[in-house]
């Protein structure tokens, strides 16, 4: 005989999973006796929505899903956020939570919450588990449900007497049926004919990496397409780092806090060729506009994003990676040199901006100068506010990782995601930078990063303000700044120290330099809290 | 504009909520929803009438087939499909006006399920249109309840739905 909560963990062994985020708690007990038994290494975080950051930044950087575990009611409610910031990003995650003994469903008993129900908004799919035996084909069809077609999120809820629970014997799939759910990858061969007609007959073409092209592993068929065909590329947020910063035919971030290069590259194609890209109102703010002068070839894996947000010519269901290597074997270079001047021209106008400072730090030539030291494969995580669009535009993506909460903007996303980050990648340089609103949501994950001996450097740029939210309140609300300073903040270097890690302030952009430098070589944590001018913009 | 689409899903709990929630979550107006189980035990046949255009309906479609339960959706084409809902409607009838409703009952083919001093009771099944047109033909008299299941429909012919 065997326990649910034997099965549960065996379920994971079987998935190779290694490592796991959580929250233990009554209703999720005797998962963890048997996880204590295991070789799977558990990272206890100090609030559950960590949890699914810290697996969010290790499904995005090792390519397999994350795991996190919290128990039922508040445990599992805490995890909201962190689930829709995975669903929002289509990163793979499998979610276990404990629940209520069965037979108290829906009485409102201690620590219980609907959270399958709560969650449906923000699963790609979701278990209420209620008889063992099915266990084992739930988490195979979970693990395969989340890092297939267009991943994301899957919930498991498991109720505590299905935990322990006693069934016959464990025997795990080997593939997962689903009648339902046959991702479709290869992309159609007429429709494909059809975009390298367009191609062909485009005067003024673009390309745009969306965060598709990345979850595909399809940097190097999107390199070698965009080489072959001679297009220009630009990206959304999420497609950062498919194509290097100083690539030649690149052109920059789109959008609201993009370059005006790419958005200007955009706004006068004639034919946009949008990979993985779901077109989302911060990405286009006119999509139809841009249908109306352009023609639009759409390729994504999720038939249902076509069509979405802009109307489309070319739509090409399948996998990005498939579908890049297929159109690169027969593209013809026929961009007109004109275009590529006009482009080219765009380009040249944009100026970096920023220049260095002796009384406080210049964010974003720090980033410049962070960039420049960082090796060639080290993850950038991100938080939310200024600080990600600093990185965002100055940070530049050569053979690593960029990431950052882009669909649902998650602040308090950057130090559990780098986390993760790190865990997947012990051998890369991962740096979470966040601001100090940021920061304070996530800060007690310091302790998570001692007590698991995990060597994340995080870097916080101080401004005393929700820097982003005061630059609305001066555009369109006549300055009335309310509830943006951030008078309160601790001495974070003295917090730093406080869980023994070593931590520096900076007070210029030279200072600054020296410390990054001091930070990557040291094989501990760190956290460089840099004293940024509030008056410094976004962009 | 109507549409109706044929959806068949995976006979297991929650999969109505997550058919509802979708259409709630994303702004789409449903106009009815009949569910029963199919020939197959194991999977149900969902009959739901939107209201919208063709980006609604596409979307629908397309978000539907996102859902892991859901089988099939199919969007049934105006002329290709036969459809019915069952209708049960209690009007207001004194023993004189008696005749007149029942007059009215056979021609549009409803049936008489109960009869009070006071009242009658009608069961229709038939297309909304000609439900619709019972119950104006009702109304006059004094409608005290209805009670509609929502259109349920089944393509014509020997294609069925269920092929892939």
């Amino acid at each position: 005989m065997i326990s649910g909560a034997e099965i549960m963990v065996k379920c994971l062994e079987e998935e190779g999973v290694s490592v796991a985020f959580g929250y233990p708690g009554a209703a999720i007990c005797p998962f963890y006796d048997f996880l204590y038994r295991s070789s799977i290494r558990h990272i206890l975080v100090r609030q559950e929505q960590n949890a699914a950051h810290a697996a969010n930044g290790y499904a995005r950087s090792s390519g397999k899903p994350g795991v996190c575990i919290a128990t039922s009611g508040p445990g599992a409610t805490n995890l909201i956020t962190g689930i829709a910031t995975a669903y929002m990003d289509s990163v793979p995650l499998v979610a276990i939570t404990g629940q209520v003994s069965s037979e108290l469903l829906g009485r409102d008993v201690f620590q219980e919450a609907d959270i399958t129900g709560a969650c449906e908004p923000f699963t790609k799919h979701s278990y209420l588990v209620k008889d063992p035996a099915e266990l084992p084909r739930i988490f195979k069809e979970a693990f395969h449900i989340a890092s297939t077609g267009r991943p994301g999120p899957v919930l498991i809820d498991v109720p505590v007497d299905v935990q322990q629970a006693q069934v016959r014997s464990f025997v795990y799939p080997e593939k997962a049926e689903i009648i339902g759910y046959k991702p479709r990858t290869e992309g159609h061969a007429m429709q494909i004919k059809k975009a390298l007609k367009a191609i062909e007959e485009a005067k003024r073409p673009i390309l745009c990496c969306g965060g598709g092209v990345v979850l595909a592993g399809a940097r190097e068929e999107m390199k070698a397409f965009a080489k072959a065909s001679g297009i220009p590329v630009c990206a959304t947020m999420m497609g950062i780092g498919v194509i290097p910063m100083d690539s030649p035919y690149y052109l920059g971030m789109i959008g609201m806090h993009g370059r005006t290069t790419a958005n200007k590259a955009m706004q006068n194609a004639d034919l946009v060729i949008l990979c993985g890209a779901r077109v989302g109102d911060r990405a286009v703010s006119a999509p139809r506009q841009m249908a109306e002068k352009a023609r639009i070839i759409h390729i994504d894996i999720d038939p249902a994003e076509i069509g979405k947000n802009i109307p489309v010519d070319i739509p090409i269901v399948g996998d990005i990676r498939i579908v890049l290597e297929k159109m690169a074997e027969q593209v013809k270079n026929t961009v007109p040199q004109e275009w590529l001047d006009k482009v080219f021209a765009y380009k040249a106008e944009a100026l970096l901006r920023g220049e260095p400072r002796e009384d406080s730090v210049e964010p974003r030539v720090f980033i410049r100068d962070l960039s420049a030291m960082m090796e060639e494969n080290a993850i950038l995580v991100a938080d939310v506010g200024q600080n990600q669009i600093w990185c965002a535009r100055n940070f530049n993506v050569k053979e690593g990782r960029f990431l950052t909460s882009g669909g649902l903007g998650t602040m308090g996303y950057s130090v559990p995601a780098a986390l993760g980050a790190k865990l997947a990648k012990p051998h890369r340089q991962v740096v979470a930078v966040c601001g100090d609103g940021s920061f304070q949501m996530c800060m007690c994950e310091l302790g998570t990063m001692c007590q698991h001996d995990i060597p994340v450097k995080v870097i916080v740029m101080e401004n005393q303000r929700l820097g982003m939210v005061r630059e609305i309140q001066d555009r369109l609300y006549q300055g009335h700044h309310i509830a943006t300073h951030l008078e309160g903040n601790p001495d974070f270097a003295a917090l730093g120290r406080a869980y023994g890690i070593r931590a520096e302030e900076a007070w210029s952009n030279q200072q600054a330099k020296a410390l990054a430098r001091e930070m990557l070589d040291s094989r501990e944590p760190f956290l460089l809290v840099c004293h940024v001018d509030p008056d410094v913009p976004t962009l | 504009m109507k549409y109706t689409l044929s959806v068949l899903v995976e006979n297991q709990p929650g999969v109505l909520s997550k058919v509802s929630g979708l259409f709630s979550r994303r702004g789409f107006n449903i106009d009815s929803l009949a569910v029963g189980v199919t020939e197959n035990p194991s999977i149900s046949r969902m009959t739901i009438v939107v209201n919208g255009n063709e980006y609604i309906v596409e979307q629908v479609e397309k978000q539907l087939n996102k859902i892991i339960p859901v089988v099939k959706v199919k969007v049934l084409q105006p002329g290709a499909f036969i459809s019915a809902e069952l209708a049960m409607i209690k009007v207001s009838c004194s023993p004189k006006q008696r005749v007149e409703i029942v007059n009215i009952a056979e021609l549009m083919g409803a049936r008489i399920v109960d009869v009070t001093p006071t009242s009658l009771t009608l069961q229709s099944s038939d297309t909304t249109e000609r439900t619709l047109t019972l119950l104006d033909l009702l109304h006059p008299y004094g409608i005290k309840e209805i009670c509609r299941t929502g259109s349920i429909a089944l393509e014509k012919g020997a294609d069925p739905t269920r092929k892939a």
